[in-house]
């Protein structure tokens, strides 16, 4: 058994910390990122990757992490590894490091079910403490979901959660409804995912006056944590404490029996944090730098995880079974075929799409030789990052069930407290990061497919993770933010450029936009008709004001049809400037879209001219 | 990515299968070891405690939720019929009377002076699990479940749909490459599993299920031939436990993809024989692949293996490969090089390769250049 590592406070002064290991085990990939001190500053080395081993005939997930190191070791002629674990601290120059630290994802990660009293209140902030936690919401539970008493106890049995986080009254109130929902879980006698002979952990954060009675209920046959609650008020949401218990229980109760782990934890003083909660820190951590509202994607192979800042608040989903690999065909059944063909701009048969992404799932580690093949991945790539993100927004929103005074503005615009509080004309950065958006060949790629999958509204910039490092860099930042900080300036971050996208519907062909800017290599003066999309080159961390004046009742963030002047940063893609009207609407005749999808992958270089030539003729 | 490669798939003929059969929960265990069990023995069986009803007695009586107790008729640990008076009310000096009644027979669990609930446990339902392969008990684990041992033929699938069965193995088509069709499928295939070559169509599903057939091994389905016999979409690869009147296992994969020849000639060699199989796969957390279990008997039972824990080696030069993704899919080979220089694919990645010869290339070709992921080891 692993010792307990959640409450290891790792000792060590941040100066003598020259060399850095961090890896992640994914889902399908486990990623070593090294880094090294050089002069003054932390920075990227080297990365080393390899399939994730936690699965039959392995089951061990230090053997993918050991080849992904060894293949650094490799790289850089520095000796990491030893029989028993990681070389620490260093010897000499070539030898061990300062420092290791590691997430992780792999397994199925870390799967939640959560219970609450009131669907849309307790429930679904319980809902939103699990996925701040970068857990995997397996199923919301509450005493008005609609379904029947044994309905629900059927689905408990049913499920093999990692943890359970039940919530429910406001402090003073009534408890027999939480009550209600413990006796449920009790009944139902839940099963751990993970090493049958433990108990399950629950964590309660409800009704302080329910916590005798919950204890009585559940604190024999559970390993039962209790928190402070998370709504002690109806106005309130306190997840902090709820979060936290989580991230201990997953670490002393979850880890520890997964395969390998409790050697693993054993390398590390770090403890381990699930690859959603590191990816998020870092995130979070852009929009504090830069005081910017903020979107975040970590497409993975298993799971999309979904940030954003908005006005400091931040919301992280875990969008369980869309991703590019294992959930590759959750997303075809999500999305369905056709949205899914609406992306690919060659002609191929429904069952030859379906056949194949088949056959991505059940070889999940396999990757595109041909650029068929990868304009397919992102087809699908684009439909992952729409629905995790549509995801995103249900759960993005304020808090339900508390009574608001209503203006006379607001009667008229019918806003209700149910509404996504994510404003895209309010964006100011989109950053993407995860395997298959760090991988594509071309970094325009993925600048299209972050806009084709959240369509940005008036000036966004846009950004990636280089090789995927952004989960490595956020452990590390709880550690030692120096480092971490450093290394994402300089080695992590890679400015895209930014997208100027105006809202609403113009007429095919007639100017959309007029952007004109002074840059060092002259002035620019560009149209751009609507229907199309135009990039602009401006160097990666050049600024330059552009007044941007759209034609018609379009918006780029003054209202309908008003300049508006901005200051836009450059990037190696450039100004990408998005005429296709929002929301985005693809041509419905097949072959109209497929001249489409051609011109605006043209427009990007998004793909080799030639190939685009090529599929054209076809058409 | 490093020894980015997938471990083939088994196709041995003849190895030591060993299956562990567990109950869900504590139970008996009703064989020893040392027995002799054929499929159908039951070796384990326990009861799952029965479903719940939760009955609302405060509110139906409306009285306070703490006097709930008082009320009842019955207390915690009672047995009950279906409409035994499990609490009740009086009113106005006994002249009126209010009754809770049980909705199901089984045991008063739990009586809540907080919810003013009452929690009844229907009966346990029996659980029982079979040997599903013959051979000998080999270990016992008390109160949980056995391992069974026998000598066996051993194939994996790459993905399957439906549960364990068994039944004669038949040889519908004649070669890998044959499409199995609804018109190969007759009436006297009922029990048996039938062995197609490279695709197996809709109707002809819909028949193997009409006439009785227990299984369907075969190289590739068109996916929307699964989606019309399952009736949904399958999602997420966790499979097993549809219940579609059939058991069906792909050995290569979607579309139409002729079986390895090496699995279709090892079938062949033991057509007629019983075997086991499961169309249970998990592609994450814990790979679970389908399997072909067939028996040996007799003088087959010569120089078995063990089945090997050991995952192989890795790609060498001369490693025997299958592709495994476009443009060579399906495509055997061996392995003539392995560059240690990341190479740039058509797609501009950089990526780890290995240099191949394809069985299909003729002789003098140039070696493919193939990504290391895209290949598996085929086992010799």
């Amino acid at each position: 058994m692993g010792r307990k590592n959640s409450d290891k406070k790792p000792m060590f002064d941040p100066e003598s910390i020259k060399v850095i290991l961090a890896t992640d085990a994914g889902s399908t990939t486990s990623k070593a990122r090294f880094f090294k001190k050089l002069g003054n500053e932390y920075r990227f080395v080297a990365s080393g990757e390899a399939p994730t081993t936690v699965e039959a005939p392995f089951e061990d997930v230090t053997m993918g992490i050991r080849n992904a190191i060894r293949e650094v070791e490799e790289l850089t002629g520095h000796t990491l590894l030893t029989e028993e674990g990681i070389i620490t601290p260093t010897q000499g120059e070539k030898k061990g490091v300062d420092l290791y630290v590691t997430t992780s994802s792999a397994g199925g990660g870390l799967q939640m079910m959560v219970a609450g009293v009131v669907r849309t209140m307790t429930a679904e902030s319980a809902e939103r403490a699990a996925l701040g936690a970068g857990a995997i919401v397996m199923d919301v539970m509450a005493i008005d979901d609609g379904r029947r008493i044994h309905q629900k106890i059927q689905r408990i049995r049913y499920l093999r959660p990692d943890m359970i986080l039940v919530a429910g009254g406001t402090d003073g109130g009534t408890i027999s409804h939480v009550v209600e929902v413990s006796e449920l879980i009790k009944s139902a006698e839940p099963k751990p995912r993970l090493g049958v002979s433990f108990q399950l952990p629950i964590v309660y954060a409800g009704n302080k006056d329910a916590r005798e009675y919950i204890k009585d209920t559940l604190g024999e046959k559970f390993a039962l944590r209790t928190v402070d609650n998370i709504r002690p008020v109806l106005e309130v949401e306190n997840a902090l404490p709820a979060r936290e218990a989580v991230h201990e229980l997953f670490m002393e109760h979850v880890m520890s029996h997964a395969p390998g782990y409790s050697k693993l934890m054993k390398w590390t003083d770090v403890p381990i944090m699930p690859t959603p909660a590191a990816e998020g820190t870092m995130f979070r951590t852009i929009a504090e730098t830069y005081n910017m509202n903020v979107i975040g994607v970590g497409l993975g192979g298993a799971t999309t995880n979904v940030y954003s800042i908005f006005g400091g608040k931040f919301v992280r989903t875990v969008s369980a079974n869309l991703g590019m690999s294992y959930s590759i065909c959750n997303v075809l059944k999500e999305a369905g075929i056709a949205n899914i063909l609406r992306w690919v701009p060659f002609e191929i048969e429904e069952a030859d799409l379906r056949n194949r992404l088949r056959n991505k799932m059940i070889r999940p580690t396999t990757i595109p030789q041909t650029l068929h093949e990868l304009m397919v991945e992102h087809a699908v790539a684009r439909e992952a990052l729409r629905l995790a993100f549509e995801h995103h927004k249900q759960l993005a929103r304020g808090l339900r069930g508390v009574q608001r005074k209503r203006t006379i503005a607001d009667i008229f615009e019918q806003t209700m407290g149910e509404e996504t509080h994510i404003k895209m004309m309010e964006l100011n950065f989109l950053g993407g990061t995860g395997g298959l958006l760090s991988h594509a060949p071309r970094r325009a790629q993925s600048a299209l497919m972050l806009i084709d999958g959240f369509q940005p509204e008036g000036v966004t910039k846009l950004a990636q993770d280089s090789v995927f490092m952004m989960p490595h860099l956020g452990v590390l930042s709880t550690v030692h933010p120096k480092a971490a900080m450093e290394i994402f300036e300089k080695d992590c971050l890679v400015r895209l450029g930014t997208c100027i996208a105006p809202v609403g519907e113009g007429k095919l062909g007639e100017t959309a936009v007029k952007i004109r800017a002074k840059t060092s290599d002259g002035e620019i003066t560009e149209d751009v008709p609507f229907g199309t999309i135009k990039t602009i080159p401006l160097k990666e961390k050049e600024i330059v004001n552009v007044k941007i004046e759209p034609h018609g009742g379009l918006d780029v963030g003054a209202g309908g049809g008003h300049s508006y002047a901005a200051s836009v940063e450059g990037g190696v893609v450039g100004i990408i400037v998005d005429a296709r009207g929002r929301p985005l609407v693809l041509p419905k005749d097949s072959k109209e879209r497929s001249k489409k999808l051609i011109d605006w992958f043209r427009a990007l270089n998004a793909y080799p001219q030639e190939t685009l030539a090529r599929i054209q003729k076809t058409l | 990515m490093g020894e980015a490669y997938t471990p083939g798939l088994k196709v041995k003929k003849s190895l030591v299968v060993r299956r562990t059969r567990k109950l869900p929960i504590k139970g008996e265990t009703l064989v020893k070891e040392g027995d002799n069990v054929r499929t159908d023995t039951i070796v384990a069986r326990t009861h799952v405690p029965g479903d719940l009803q939760i009955v609302r007695v405060a509110q139906i009586l409306g009285i306070e939720l703490e006097d709930t107790e008082k009320y009842m008729v019955l207390k915690a640990g009672d047995y009950v019929k279906k409409d035994d008076v499990i609490a009740k009310s009086t009113s106005f000096f006994g002249l009126f009377k209010t009754f809770v009644k049980s909705p199901v027979e089984g045991m008063i669990e739990h009586v809540s002076n907080v919810t003013g609930q009452v929690v009844i446990r229907e009966p346990p339902i029996p659980v029982e699990v079979k040997a599903y392969i013959p051979g000998t008990v080999v270990n016992v684990f008390p109160e949980e479940g056995v391992t069974i041992e026998t000598p066996a033929a051993f194939i994996q699938g790459i993905f399957g749909i439906g549960g364990e069965t068994q039944g004669k193995l038949l040889m519908v088509a004649d070669s890998p490459e044959d499409a199995l069709t609804a018109d190969l499928i007759k009436p006297d295939h009922k029990g048996k599993i039938l062995v197609g070559g490279s695709l197996v169509t809709g109707d002809a599903l819909h028949k193997a299920v009409k006439v009785g057939a227990q299984g369907v091994i075969v190289g590739g389905i068109d996916d929307k031939d699964l989606v019309e016999l399952l009736g949904y979409e399958i999602g997420v690869a966790i499979t097993g436990h549809e219940d579609v009147g059939i058991t069906l296992i792909l050995t290569e994969g979607f579309g139409k993809m002729p079986m390895s020849k090496r699995t279709f000639a090892l079938l062949k060699s033991l057509e007629g024989k019983q075997a086991s199989i499961s169309g249970a796969t998990q592609i994450r957390a814990g790979v679970i692949r389908p399997e072909i279990i067939i028996p040996l008997e007799g003088r087959e039972i010569r120089k078995v293996g063990e089945e090997e824990e050991i995952p192989s080696k890795g790609l060498e030069p001369g490693t025997r490969i299958r592709v495994i993704r476009e443009p060579y899919f399906g495509a055997l080979g061996r392995v003539v090089s392995l560059p240690v220089e990341l190479q740039k694919a058509e797609t501009e990645s950089y990526v780890r390769v290995l240099e191949a010869k394809l069985e299909t290339q003729p002789a003098g070709a140039k070696p493919v250049v193939i990504p290391r992921a895209n290949v598996e080891i085929i086992e010799e």
